[in-house]
């Protein structure tokens, strides 16, 4: 069991499980966000139990930061061993012959994906933190000393989509996750050591997943970005 | 009859930095093996005094694992679950310009031309890649124990492994699973191998991290290139191999 990280199977386990629970999280960051189209007053009581439940502000938060420094750390540590198992290259390759285009630039879609996440806090989880922990308002209210204004969640986010660059910015990123799922989906399972049976249907679920779950979040985006 | 333009690496030694020349090829025959067109130009350049190019081979019937040449950005070339051995000229056109280099991995380095040195998968099959029986003269038959079709067959379809090192010149990371892998599963699908299992998977793994692959990040491209079409399920087994017997210590 020591050392287990120090080989490569079991920095592809990590790297794999990280993967995995960063897919559940989008899985439910999307089911919440989805709701803001359909039920604004649903999005905020949903939104207000995320933000205030203390399971998941002191207990999956920290879990949710690490496996995302995590994964993303160890894909430069990864692709840094890697670069650095052939010091010579070919002078001719025919890379596309023998797989696919997603599977060999997850670092490139990964990078991609982790400029917007940089965005994404400093547009929500940063000033989201500042209200609740810095200014110590956890009411949730657009005017906090105004318990008939309303919940600030709705709001906050239709204001966010409203330039156009943002969510040009969004959309492309959500392109990019979708590539980088559309490998990394299966790519998770068969680092775990899970390929048998069930493998050929998972991987029709995951392209249903892969390309579902960040259309998902582009029709959101466009949807509050033409509505208000 | 073909005239082409071969592009190919000459190397002096392992310490040489080494560069692509370019050698012209005339009258090639399309039912020539790819190595048989070598073997003409070597004639050519042995005529002229210079040195041939050096290339690895031994059996050229594809079950050897010896020829080892990267052809247009291929390993063993255009077709798969061939070797270069079996490669024709036939897959290639008139006036067409080849690219021949040797396999390359920091795993592998370059000892001459395109002949590069393979001894790191020697080294890992012995961290682990056998069985320890008595061979004194009392070994039981094997076909006495019974063993599970399924899993004969796939112990069998790993073990036609010919460990020419293809799924490493292919992987983008240089990467040797899916040959430690096949290695590793055909004694683990087995119960002969399972006795050994949890230190056969731990030092075989042990040994290729030390000599330098690289990670697998599951591209495929080993398995695709691979002239034995071993498959990606081995690696998946290895990891759980390996997981399992990391656990357990």
């Amino acid at each position: 069991m020591s050392g287990i990280l120090n080989s490569s199977i079991g920095r592809k386990f990590a790297m794999a499980l990280s993967a995995l629970f960063l897919m559940v999280f989008l899985l439910q960051h999307f089911a919440i966000n989805i709701l803001s189209v359909f039920s604004p007053d649903t999005f905020n009581e949903v939104s207000h139990f995320m933000g205030t439940f203390w399971v998941i502000q002191y207990v999956l938060q920290p879990v949710l930061i690490f496996g995302v420094v995590f994964h993303f750390v160890m894909g430069f540590v990864l692709e840094y061993k890697n670069w650095n198992a052939r010091q010579v290259g070919y002078a001719k390759t025919s890379r596309s012959a023998n797989s696919t285009w997603m599977s060999r630039n997850m670092l490139l879609t990964g990078a991609v994906v982790l400029a917007f996440m940089i965005l994404h806090f400093i547009d929500f989880w940063i000033p989201e933190i500042n209200t609740k922990y810095i200014v110590g308002d956890t009411s949730g209210l657009i005017d906090p000393a105004n318990t008939e204004s309303g919940f600030r969640y709705y709001e906050e986010l239709v204001h966010k989509f409203h330039h156009p660059l943002r969510v040009g910015a969004y959309v492309l990123s959500f392109v990019l996750l979708s590539l980088h799922l559309l490998h990394g989906f299966n790519s998770a399972f068969q680092s775990v050591g899970a390929n048998n049976k069930y493998t050929k249907g998972l991987k029709g679920f995951s392209k249903v997943y892969a390309i579902g779950v960040p259309l998902g979040f582009v029709v959101i985006a466009l949807f509050h970005h033409f509505t208000h | 009859m073909m005239n082409l333009t071969l592009k190919i690496w000459r190397q002096k030694d392992a310490n040489d930095k080494g560069q692509i020349v370019d050698y012209p090829v005339s009258d090639i025959s399309p039912d020539m093996s790819f190595l048989e067109m070598l073997d003409v130009l070597n004639q050519e350049l042995i005529e002229k005094g210079e040195s041939p190019v050096a290339f690895d081979h031994d059996c050229r019937e594809g079950i050897c694992g010896t020829c080892s040449l990267y052809i247009n950005g291929r390993a063993h070339g255009p077709s798969t679950k061939i070797t270069a051995c079996q490669l024709h000229m036939r897959s290639f056109n008139d006036g067409d310009t080849i690219y021949i280099e040797p396999w390359r991995a920091k795993a592998f380095p370059v000892v001459k031309d395109l002949i590069v040195d393979r001894s790191s998968f020697d080294r890992i099959q012995q961290a682990g890649g056998f069985i320890s029986v008595n061979t004194s003269g009392n070994t039981q038959d094997a076909n006495a124990i019974p063993i599970e079709k399924h899993n004969a067959d796939m112990a069998f379809d790993a073990a036609t492994c010919i460990g020419c090192g293809a799924c490493v010149a292919s992987c983008k990371n240089s990467s040797a699973m899916l040959f430690v892998s096949a290695k590793v599963s055909q004694f683990a699908l087995l119960p002969q191998g399972q006795v050994e299992a949890t230190d056969r998977v731990l030092n075989m793994v042990k040994q290729m991290d030390d000599e330098g692959f690289g990670n697998c990040t599951n591209t495929g491209a080993c398995e695709v290139e691979c002239p034995k079409g071993i498959s990606l399920e081995n690696i998946a087994r290895m990891n759980r191999e390996y997981l399992a017997a990391s656990f357990k210590g």
